[in-house]
């Protein structure tokens, strides 16, 4: 199965970080991504730009178009890890390595489908 | 040919003694619950319908476990879920050999009743739906029956487990045991999940004797027996088994309404068949040498208070040092009002 890892965490710049625990937090997310490819599991990673750079777009005439998250929230979405496991319990072991479960929260999400070489994959809607 | 009651009580027998383990059979390919029940539903009116004229097969499991996967094969081929069955086609190719044995009948029906409790008492699930899923899935009650033990309306219930079966497959809960590591929480989560079932609030109950509850109850113990020979060396799994065993053979002294305190309880009402079991089930949980855990020392307690079947006296003080080591272990209200009550009673 197709698993979504959501990582949510509470936003710190650079500066509040500091070079030092910045320099941890990427090498932890390298060796994590390895982790993952090297097991065969990865399908995709993204980690995000703070929330200070997302843009909201909502419908309607014309689109209401606004700066900022879409919830304004103490934990924001971080980045994304798509893996491709057997079951919940190797998405929750997977999800329990992230480096950021220490200081967030990861959201284990299965994915519906997906839009592979020009077509959705099938879909479970029951 | 046969008279159809014999089939009836056939099928009937087969469902009662294998509901369970049929189902967890068909389901763990797809971890689909819902689609199992119907398939398996299918299986039985199918019995229904020919073991009064072609007779009952010799392995009549074996030709339900047949039967309801070929329902299944069929329903997963129906448009209504066959954009998503590709995938699981391939699991139910892997099962193929498995089947050809169990309808020739040379081997028993594997149990995969224990990867069935793991799933339903998963930490995914949630604690207050994993009782009534058990009693659904695992022993067969129906969802009426359940929303009645648990004074609920059968409307909510019926949707509550339709959600929660509906989430293991689309989470994608395993039908596995639980590796080393995680063990001792989910062994917990069953065993809470199993007791829950047991203690659903009838003490309190304002109904007379309900044989919807009674059943209810008796079936959960043997699912504590049957719980606690699958994980083999689990102490506690034993300690729930020996617990409800020694709960379920003063029974019969529950049938007056009101219900007598334990201590005024005649003895000779109890089932002393039960009260040995319970005792050869409590040795075998202390056999393995474990700290005491909480269902061990409460079977511990109500070992006690079955003795005065034999003894004819009840042991006050060994009851005082058991519910100290309950209370410092599970420090419930209950406990410490229980223990204040047996030191009241040596004082």
């Amino acid at each position: 199965m197709r698993y979504a890892l959501l990582l949510h965490y509470p936003e710190m710049s650079a500066d509040e970080l500091g070079p030092e625990a910045l320099a941890e937090g990427m090498r932890e997310f390298d060796e994590y991504a390895k982790a993952l490819d090297a097991a065969g599991v990865l399908r995709s990673a993204e980690v995000l730009q703070p929330s200070t750079a997302t843009t909201t777009v909502r419908g309607g005439e014309p689109l209401r178009i606004q700066d900022g998250p879409y919830a304004d929230t103490k934990e924001q979405l971080g980045g994304t890890f798509v893996i491709d496991v057997d079951d919940l319990d190797a998405a929750i072991g997977w999800a329990g390595k992230a480096p950021s479960v220490s200081w967030g929260a990861v959201e284990i999400r299965p994915v519906g489908t997906r839009f592979v070489d020009g077509a959705w994959t099938g879909f479970d809607y029951r | 040919m046969i008279a159809a009651d014999d089939a009836r009580v056939a099928a009937e027998r087969a469902a009662r003694a294998s509901y369970g383990r049929i189902l967890a059979i068909i389901a763990a390919a797809t971890r689909d619950l819902a689609l199992a029940e119907d398939s398996l539903a299918d299986a039985f009116e199918k019995a229904l319908r020919t073991w009064p004229e072609a007779g009952i097969p010799d392995n009549p499991e074996g030709w339900l476990v047949t039967v309801a996967r070929n329902r299944l094969r069929d329903l997963l081929r129906s448009p209504a879920v066959r954009d998503a069955a590709p995938l699981l086609e391939g699991v139910l190719e892997a099962d193929e050999r498995d089947a050809a044995t169990i309808v020739a009948g040379r081997d028993r029906i594997p149990d995969k009743r224990l990867e069935l409790l793991f799933a339903c008492a998963h930490p995914a699930i949630d604690p207050g739906i994993r009782t009534p899923l058990m009693l659904q899935v695992v022993l067969g009650f129906d969802a009426t029956q359940i929303a009645r033990a648990f004074g609920v309306e059968p409307a909510t219930m019926a949707q509550r487990l339709v959600r929660a079966k509906r989430r293991i497959r689309d989470a994608g809960i395993p039908f596995a045991i639980p590796t080393r590591q995680d063990m001792p929480g989910r062994r917990d989560a069953v065993l809470e999940a199993v007791y829950g079932a047991y203690a659903i609030d009838w003490l309190d109950s304002p109904m007379d004797s309900d044989p919807v509850r009674d059943s209810i109850a008796d079936e959960t113990r043997w699912l504590a027996v049957l719980l606690a020979s699958l994980l083999e060396t689990e102490a506690e799994s034993w300690g729930l088994a020996a617990l409800l065993t020694f709960a379920q053979s003063r029974a019969p002294a529950r049938a007056a309404r009101p219900w007598p305190p334990l201590d005024e309880q005649d003895p000779a009402t109890w089932d002393l068949e039960l009260i040995a079991e319970g005792r050869m089930l409590l040795r075998r949980a202390s056999a393995l040498g474990e700290p005491l855990g909480r269902f061990q020392l409460e079977a511990a307690i109500q070992a006690v208070h079955c003795d005065r079947a034999r003894t004819g006296t009840l042991d006050a003080e060994t009851l005082v040092t058991l519910y100290r080591g309950l209370v410092a272990i599970a420090p419930t209200a209950g406990a410490r009002a229980a223990l204040a009550a047996a030191e009241a009673r040596v004082r």
